[in-house]
């Protein structure tokens, strides 16, 4: 089957959708590649990165279109044919095949797009530029398009000289929404990949750049402008995106998320720089940049807090700052802070949370109070994974064993204190999980375990024939 | 000796001293332990501003995090506490539980963790850390032997606490002790629950008491070395000396005085 195909193929006369064998049968010497849709579709994502640079709101359309919405946006590139022609040129230097054509709407540009390329309609002007094309060209479904054939309805013209009442009857509102869209009445809104940030500034270069210094020097400007205009607004930066456009079209967005707004340029710009060193795979600049931009997506009004007379309030501050340079550094997920959950299975008594999003939270969380006068109930290391033991025998059935083996090394017991029986919360899990007996226990060196007995003695676990069998061991913490 | 070089040698001498006497300015904020004899050891407490080193073998890696926690608890109370440990370290002696550090007196909500991947995020990010003056101590937990922990990034570490009154507290799992710049060096084992007495005897199912630490200080800048045993109470939050009973005894009669504690007045 053919998935696409080039224009010297389609010259002779070969199709989408044909056998393979029957085009091998019109043109023998057919050069033939396997369609990989994946590739395809991140391809069509890489060029969408790329077309960022003329405008923010970039929708893509499967399998192979972009729209663009460049409202406001043509004057910067020289009017509308500019922009048109610039970006096709720069598309095609590139190795892609390109239509393009700009209309009111989106979908009308598209109509046209596939018919005459490089057109562009204004506004007003949609019906007219479009009625002469076959209905094909709307992109409806396979069944829409040939039932309008076999109404006669050829070209889109004379569709639309239908009573709409009728379209609507016979194809359904679905059909006669895109046919008003594509001849100007209304528009569909598309649908951007990225959401539009609140603030972009963004410095366009001649002569690209490739040096750190540059690269470092163009952030901090832009950060200045940045900030100047949220600054007017009583705005800081919640989440930041720098955006480097390199001149042979790959683009290369690296986010910083900070857990109070920014306010000052001097923190976004060490943020960037922490983030920007640390980088697994460092910032390439190829042949260079021609485009940085940084925006701020998301936006927070800043509070103004009296910071003088609080010290209490400038270390909440200092603090904030610094666990935002380390997860510029290392990641949001690693600095976390702890949250106390309402429950008694151990491993999931505390929940690790991002700090930069929950330290106010986890400031003013309600932990458990301790039993005054008792020594620690609870380890102070706790295994992610209980790790298993072997316990050669336990004296009682269900008492504490008197020795047993962990990591290859086999400890005696001297002092245990227990049980403490911990039953699985029946009412979550959808499999049975059972019951634990654990055990404080001192070896005869001083350390201490906290040892479970995953399931009841001769009550939760069976063998193969449904006998009942030993329950197994597992150490689950240390204790200091 | 020329004049001129005897004076170059003058202004370094001075510029010496300034230095020097700089560094003991912060060493006078010292906050005691708990432990009468370290403290006395320890020229009143352990010194702020300064890093500390705590050592022990693998499989005692708990001990040496509650020996830690300890230090941590005592050198600050309100302000917030980060806690950088390497991955690696967490599969090997298991995570630091929060639970676990609120049973033994310390606060949770102050804490906050740093997992970084490896020793070089470990150290860049207790350097940063160190430096920020907000917080009341910075934990950097390592597991092995790391050639990246030389006597270059002891020092940084060791300016960066000195300028900023921070606490550094460098627990090394599975560690050989190595010179650096620390101002103490700590080698931490498994100390047993205290014994039963003659009146209440060692029975293996009786319960056992608060954390007990066999402490060894190997280096001290400003004083003795030594070897002690250390009980951590997790009510008062500090260390002491180790009691003798796990569990308070009842007072015995006076009428009939109670041999073993008789004995035992002897010999204190």
């Amino acid at each position: 089957m053919i998935h696409a195909l080039d224009e010297a193929a389609e010259r002779l006369g070969l199709h989408i959708g044909q056998p393979l064998a029957n085009a091998r049968a019109m043109c023998p010497d057919l050069k033939v590649f396997d369609a990989d849709v994946v590739a395809d579709a991140k391809t069509l994502s890489d060029i969408a990165d790329w077309c960022d640079r003329f405008t923010p709101l970039v929708a893509l359309d499967p399998p192979h279109g972009l729209f663009l919405d460049i409202t406001g946006c043509a004057h910067l590139f020289g009017g509308e044919a500019a922009l048109l022609q610039t970006l096709v040129r720069a598309l095609a230097r590139q190795g892609f095949a390109v239509g393009a054509a700009i209309a009111g709407t989106s979908v009308c540009a598209r109509t046209l797009t596939r018919q005459t390329p490089g057109v562009i309609v204004a506004d007003g002007g949609e019906a007219a530029a479009i009625d002469r094309f076959p209905v094909s060209a709307l992109g409806a479904d396979e069944t829409i398009t040939t039932g309008l054939r076999r109404a006669g309805l050829k070209t889109i013209g004379d569709v639309a000289s239908r009573n709409p009442s009728e379209i609507t009857a016979r194809f359904g509102a679905r059909f006669s929404t895109l046919l008003a869209h594509a001849l100007g009445q209304g528009d569909a809104p598309i649908n951007p990949r990225k959401p539009l940030p609140d603030y972009i500034v963004e410095k366009r270069f001649a002569e690209p750049i490739a040096t750190d210094t540059m690269i470092a020097m163009t952030l901090s400007r832009l950060a200045d402008t940045l900030i100047a205009s949220m600054e007017k607004q009583g705005k800081g930066a919640r989440r930041l995106e720098a955006a480097f456009f390199r001149t042979d079209g790959v683009v290369r967005a690296i986010m910083v998320e900070t857990g109070r707004p920014v306010t000052r340029s001097a923190v976004i710009d060490r943020l960037f720089r922490e983030r920007l060193d640390a980088l697994a795979d460092p910032l390439d600049p190829g042949f260079g940049f021609d485009m940085v931009r940084l925006s701020a997506s998301r936006t927070e009004i800043v509070v103004q807090e009296q910071r003088d007379l609080d010290a209490h309030v400038h270390d909440n501050d200092e603090l904030a700052a610094l666990i935002d340079r380390i997860a510029a550094r290392i990641g949001g997920k690693r600095v976390v802070v702890h949250l106390p959950q309402d429950t008694h299975i151990p491993e999931q008594a505390v929940l690790a949370a991002p700090a930069q999003h929950h330290l106010a939270v986890a400031m003013q969380a309600e932990w458990p109070a301790r039993a005054e006068s008792e020594p620690p109930l609870r380890p102070l290391r706790l295994f992610d994974k209980p790790e298993p033991v072997t316990v050669p025998f336990a004296t009682v059935p269900d008492g504490p064993p008197h020795q047993f083996t962990w990591r290859r090394a086999k400890h005696a017991v001297v002092r245990v204190e227990g049980p403490e029986r911990i039953a699985m919360e029946w009412w979550r899990q959808d499999g049975k999980q059972l019951t634990r007996d654990y055990f404080r226990i001192e070896d005869a060196e001083g350390l201490r375990f906290w040892i479970f007995r995953d399931g009841l003695y001769e009550g939760e676990v069976f063998d193969a024939d449904g006998k009942p069998a030993p329950p197994n061991w597992y150490v689950h913490g240390l204790f200091a | 000796m020329s004049g001129a070089r005897m004076s170059a040698l003058a202004t370094l001498r001075s510029q010496i001293e300034r230095i020097e006497t700089a560094e003991v300015g912060h060493h006078h904020d010292r906050v005691a332990l708990g432990h009468s004899e370290v403290d006395h050891a320890l020229k009143g407490g352990l010194a702020r501003a300064a890093i500390h080193e705590v050592f022990c073998e693998g499989r005692q890696g708990a001990v040496a995090t509650g020996f830690v926690t300890g230090l941590a608890g005592r050198v600050t109370t309100q302000r917030p506490l980060l806690w950088v440990r390497q991955d690696f370290s967490e599969l090997e002696a298991g995570a630091l539980s929060m639970s676990g550090l609120a049973e033994l007196g310390l606060d949770p909500r102050r804490v906050v963790m740093v997992r970084a991947a490896d020793v070089e995020s470990a150290l860049r990010t207790s350097a940063d850390a160190l430096a920020c003056d907000a917080l009341g101590a910075v934990v950097l937990e390592l597991w092995g032997e790391t050639r990246q922990f030389d006597l270059v990034a002891s020092r940084k570490l060791t300016l960066a606490a000195q300028s900023s009154g921070v606490t550094g507290l460098l627990l090394r799992m599975a560690a050989q002790p190595l010179p650096s710049t620390a101002e103490t060096r700590w080698m931490l084992r498994a100390a047993h629950s205290p014994p039963g007495s003659a009146s209440m005897p060692a029975a293996p199912w009786s319960a056992w008491g608060a954390p007990r630490f066999d402490v060894e200080l190997l280096r001290n800048r400003h004083g003795p070395c030594g070897r002690w045993i250390m009980e951590w109470k997790c009510d008062e939050c500090q260390f002491s000396e180790p009691s003798a009973y796990p569990q308070p005894v009842a007072a015995a009669p006076a009428h009939r005085p109670d041999p073993a504690v008789l004995q035992q007045r002897r010999a204190g």
